[in-house]
C-alpha cells in the first residue's frame, strides 16, 4: 500500500469522520483514498476552495467533537499556519499530515525534511506546540495516525504527521492494527448544540484581558510539560557501544540504517538514534544512545534543523556534526557511509 | 402581570460592548428571536468573525465558536457537514465577510453550503477604528481614505447580494436594513426565511443588513440613521435578490 | 534473499505496473519490500522509473542507486543506468528500442526483442512483462505459484481477462 493511501485509511479506522482536503503534491492520494472511503463509511470528504478553507472546516468539525483531519505539502501547511494557531488556541484536538516537499517557495516537489523547524517551533503566531510525529516506514505511518488522534484528544491539542515525499509515494507491505474504539468524553466542552441540556459551550481563543491569556496560556504549558515527560518516543539502534551516534529522523534515518549497517560490517561502532516523536523532542533517550559515544553525526534531509534540537537534548556536550542534502535530494547510503568514516 | 416583553431566552443576560447607537444589538436581537420562535437555540451553534462582532459568543445562548477572520463560513462548513441535522450561522461584518473571508463567502454559495450567513454591512473597519471596508462607498472619509475613497485609488464597493445571488447554491440572498421599525420587521422575517430554509435543506441563505456605526461615521445615532437611509440605502438598494422558495426565484 | 531492483523506461511502457507485480509476488512470498516510484509533476510520458526492494530482511533505504537487477525499456534508461549495475548483477533489456554501446564484463546482460515479440505476438504493451519474464526466470526469484497470485491480487477482477495475457508475455520471457 502507498504511504499516503495508508494514512488515509488507517485515519478512518481510528475514527476520523471528516477529512477537508485541497490537492497537493506529493500528498494527493491522500485526498483521492478519502473521497472513495469517507463516501462508503458514511463520513464526510470535502475538498475545500483553499488550504485555509480546509483547516476551518477541520475547526469547525473538531470544535463540535468529531475526530476531523486535513493533510497537505509544505507550501499549503504555510498557509493553514493560521488555522493551526487557532486550533491550538482553542484546544481542539486535529490531526494534520504534511507530506514535506523542498523549499522555500514553491520549491520543488521532491521528498524534504526542510519543514522541522515550522512544525516543532513555530507552525503559527504565539505560544504553542504541536504533537509532531515522524513516521519512517509504511506501516509507522499506520501506528503513527492512529497515536495522533488518541494523543490529540487525550490533550486537546493537534497533531501532526511530519512525513515526506519519499514516504508518502512510497509503497510497503502494512497491516492494520486492531483499533480500540476511544471513546474520549468530549461533552464538557463540545460546541455541538446544548440541547436545551447544559450552558452554552464557548471555543474560542481570543482573551482580550492580558492576565487572562496569559493565565490560560501557563495552563496549557503545564499539560506540555505532562506531555515532555511522557510522550517521546524514539528507536535506538545498534547504540549500545557506538563510538559515534547518528541522529535522523523519516526516510533519511533508513538511509542511515544502511549505512549504519555498511560501516558495522567494516568494523565502525556506529548507531542510529531515529526520534519518532519531534515535539516532544525524545530528550532522556537521546543521552541514553549517546551514552557511550564520543561524537554524533545528524543526518536531514535540510540544510540543518533537527541539530539544534539534538545539540541542546546533550547540552552540547561532545560534538556534533551534521550532513544534509536539500531540495529534495536525498542523501545515499554511500555519503552517509563516509561522512561516517571521516569521522 | 402578563409579560408583554422580554428578552428572547437565546440572548444571553450580558452588556453588551457596543457603541451608543449601534445596530448589532437590534440584529442580535432578531436573530435570538428567531431562535425562540423556532425552538431551535439547542439545536444550533453560531460562528462569529473578528470584528465588532468577535465577541457575539457572550451574547449568544446557544454553542458558539470563535473563527479566524473571514473564515467563519469555512467553520461553519465543517460544523455542518459533521452535524448535518444542527442549525449553523454565522454573523459576520464587511470586512470579515467580504474582504479577508471573499473567497469562503463566495464557496459557501457555490457549494450550496446549507448553513445561514448574517451579513452587518456598516461600509466600514469598526472595530480597528474606521477604516475603509469592501463596502465602502465612493466619496466617503475614513481613517485610510481621508480624502474620500477615490475610486481611481481604492477600487469599488462590492455589492454582496447581488454577488451572491449569481450562485446557484445560494437559496436567499436579500438585502434589509434596520433604520425604521418597517424595515426590522422585513430583517426579522428575512432572518426567519433564512433558518427555515435550512430546516428544508434548501442551501445557503445571506441576509446582509445595512446597518449603522455612529463612532467611525463621526455621527449621533439620529445622523447615522439619516445617512443610513439617504447615502447606503440607494447605493445598496433593498430586496430580495435571489429566494429559490418564491414564484421566478430571483428579482 | 536480497535484490535492489530498478526498473526504468518511457512513462506509458509499464514500468510502474512490473514494478509493482514483482513487489506483490513478495508480498505474498512473505518478504520484506518496498515500491518507491520515481514521480514528478507530468502525468503522462517523460521518462520513469521504479526502485523495488526485496529482501529477507527489513528494508534500509528503499532508493536503489545500485541496482542487482535492471530493466531497461528504452535508450535514455539503459545510458543512464547501466554503468550502476552492481558487480555480478544482470540487466535486462530491451533490444528493439536499446542499441547496445556499452561494454559490460562485470555483468550479465540480457537482449531481448521484447517490443518485436509483444507485436509479433499481438500483445500490446507486453514488453515490460516479457522483460520480468526474463528476470524471473533468471533468478528464480518466485515461484509460477506466486507469480499468478501476484498477478491476480495486481488486477481488479473487472479486467481479470487481462491475467491470461500477463502469464503469456511472462511465458514468452521466459523462455527466450
Amino acid at each position: 500500500m502507498k504511504g499516503n493511501e495508508a494514512l488515509a485509511e488507517a485515519a478512518i479506522r481510528a475514527g476520523c469522520k471528516c477529512f477537508f482536503g485541497y490537492p497537493i503534491t506529493p500528498q494527493t492520494e491522500l485526498s483521492a483514498y478519502m473521497a472513495k472511503r469517507m463516501h462508503k463509511e458514511g463520513g464526510v470528504f470535502l475538498q475545500a476552495e483553499s488550504e485555509i478553507a480546509a483547516i476551518n472546516m477541520v475547526l469547525g468539525a473538531a470544535s463540535t467533537g468529531v475526530r476531523a483531519m486535513t493533510s497537505s505539502s509544505s507550501p499549503g501547511i504555510s498557509l493553514k499556519s493560521e488555522g493551526i494557531s487557532y486550533i491550538a488556541g482553542s484546544d481542539v484536538p486535529a490531526v494534520i499530515i504534511n507530506v514535506q516537499r523542498g523549499g522555500p517557495g514553491l520549491g520543488g516537489i521532491q521528498p524534504s525534511q526542510a519543514d522541522y523547524w515550522q512544525a516543532t517551533k513555530a507552525l503559527g503566531h504565539g505560544d504553542f506546540q504541536l504533537l509532531v510525529y515522524a513516521p519512517c516506514s509504511v506501516q509507522e505511518m499506520v501506528d503513527m495516525v492512529v497515536k495522533a488522534f488518541d494523543t490529540a484528544d487525550k490533550y486537546r491539542m493537534p497533531a501532526m504527521i511530519l512525513a515526506d515525499g519519499l514516504l508518502g509515494q512510497m509503497m510497503e507491505p502494512v497491516q492494520f492494527p486492531e483499533i480500540k474504539a476511544n471513546s474520549i468524553d468530549k461533552s464538557s466542552w463540545a460546541a455541538n448544540g446544548h440541547g436545551n441540556k447544559r450552558e452554552h459551550h464557548i471555543i474560542n481563543s481570543l482573551y482580550i484581558n492580558a492576565t487572562d491569556l496569559e493565565e490560560q496560556v501557563i495552563e496549557r504549558y503545564k499539560r506540555y510539560d505532562i506531555i515532555k515527560e511522557t510522550e517521546t518516543d524514539a528507536e535506538l539502534y545498534l547504540t549500545e557501544d557506538a563510538d559515534i551516534v547518528v541522529c535522523a529522523y523519516g526516510a533519511t534515518a533508513r538511509v542511515v540504517k544502511s549505512a549504519v549497517n555498511t560501516a558495522r560490517a567494516e568494523g565502525v561502532k556506529v548507531g542510529m538514534f531515529r526520534p519518532k516523536t519531534l515535539w516532544p523532542f525524545p530528550v532522556k533517550e537521546l543521552n541514553q544512545a549517546s551514552q557511550k559515544a564520543s561524537k554524533l553525526l545528524c543526518v536531514e534531509m535540510s540544510m540543518g534543523q533537527m541539530i539544534d534540537d539534538v545539540k541542546l537534548a546533550i547540552n552540547c556536550s561532545k560534538p556534533v556534526s551534521f550532513f544534509g542534502r536539500t531540495g529534495g535530494v536525498i542523501p545515499t547510503p554511500d555519503e552517509v557511509l563516509e561522512q561516517i568514516k571521516s569521522l | 402581570m402578563a409579560t408583554v416583553f422580554e428578552r428572547p431566552h437565546a440572548l444571553c443576560d450580558t452588556p453588551m460592548h457596543y457603541c451608543p447607537g449601534c445596530t448589532h444589538g437590534i440584529v442580535h436581537r432578531l436573530l435570538c428571536e428567531v431562535l425562540d420562535e423556532m425552538g431551535i437555540e439547542g439545536e444550533t451553534i453560531g460562528v462569529c468573525p473578528v470584528g465588532c462582532s468577535v465577541f457575539a459568543y457572550n451574547y449568544f445562548n446557544c454553542d458558539m465558536i470563535e473563527a479566524p477572520h473571514g473564515r467563519a463560513p469555512a467553520v461553519a462548513t465543517g460544523v455542518k457537514r459533521s452535524n448535518p441535522d444542527k442549525y449553523v450561522f454565522t454573523y459576520q461584518g464587511d470586512g470579515d465577510l467580504a474582504a479577508i473571508g471573499t473567497a469562503e463567502t463566495v464557496h459557501v454559495g457555490a457549494r450550496g453550503e446549507n448553513i445561514v450567513v448574517i451579513f452587518i454591512n456598516n461600509t466600514i473597519y469598526g472595530m480597528t477604528g474606521g477604516q475603509m471596508a469592501p463596502t465602502t462607498i465612493p466619496g466617503q472619509v475614513t481613517q485610510t481614505t481621508p480624502f474620500g475613497r477615490d475610486t481611481e485609488l481604492a477600487g469599488y464597493p462590492i455589492r454582496v447580494c447581488e454577488m451572491m445571488a449569481t450562485l446557484s447554491g445560494t437559496a436567499l440572498a436579500q438585502r434589509v436594513a434596520v433604520d425604521t421599525v418597517p424595515h426590522i420587521r422585513e430583517t426579522k422575517k428575512a432572518i426567519r426565511k433564512a433558518f427555515e430554509n435550512q430546516k428544508e435543506k434548501r442551501g445557503l441563505s445571506i441576509v446582509e443588513v445595512l446597518s449603522t456605526c455612529p463612532t467611525n461615521w463621526g455621527m449621533t445615532p439620529l445622523e447615522a440613521i439619516k445617512r443610513l437611509q439617504d447615502e447606503c440605502i440607494p447605493y445598496y438598494p433593498l430586496g430580495v435578490y435571489k429566494d429559490v422558495t418564491a414564484e421566478g426565484g430571483e428579482k | 534473499m536480497k535484490y535492489d531492483i530498478l526498473l526504468a523506461g518511457f512513462g506509458g511502457q509499464g514500468i510502474l505496473f512490473a514494478g509493482k507485480l514483482l513487489a506483490y509476488c513478495a508480498l505474498i512470498d512473505g518478504k520484506e519490500l518496498s515500491w518507491l516510484p520515481s514521480y514528478g509533476p507530468e502525468m503522462r510520458g517523460g521518462t520513469c522509473n521504479c526502485s523495488v526492494c526485496i529482501s529477507d530482511e527489513p528494508i534500509g533505504s528503499p532508493l536503489v542507486l545500485t541496482p542487482d537487477l535492471l530493466i531497461a525499456l528504452n535508450q535514455p534508461s539503459y545510458d543512464k543506468f547501466i554503468g550502476s549495475v552492481r558487480k555480478g548483477g544482470m540487466a535486462f533489456v530491451d533490444s528493439t528500442l536499446v542499441d547496445a554501446t556499452v561494454e559490460t564484463p562485470d555483468i550479465q546482460c540480457f537482449y531481448v526483442p521484447a517490443t518485436q515479440m509483444e507485436t509479433d505476438a499481438n500483445l500490446p504493451k507486453a514488453a515490460n512483462i516479457i522483460l520480468l519474464g526474463k528476470l524471473l526466470k533468471e533468478t528464480g526469484m518466485f515461484s509460477d505459484e506466486v507469480i499468478r497470485k501476484g498477478l491476480e491480487k495486481l488486477i481488479p477482477p473487472k479486467r481479470a481477462h487481462l491475467i491470461d495475457n500477463n502469464l503469456r508475455a511472462i511465458g514468452m520471457g521466459m523462455n527466450v
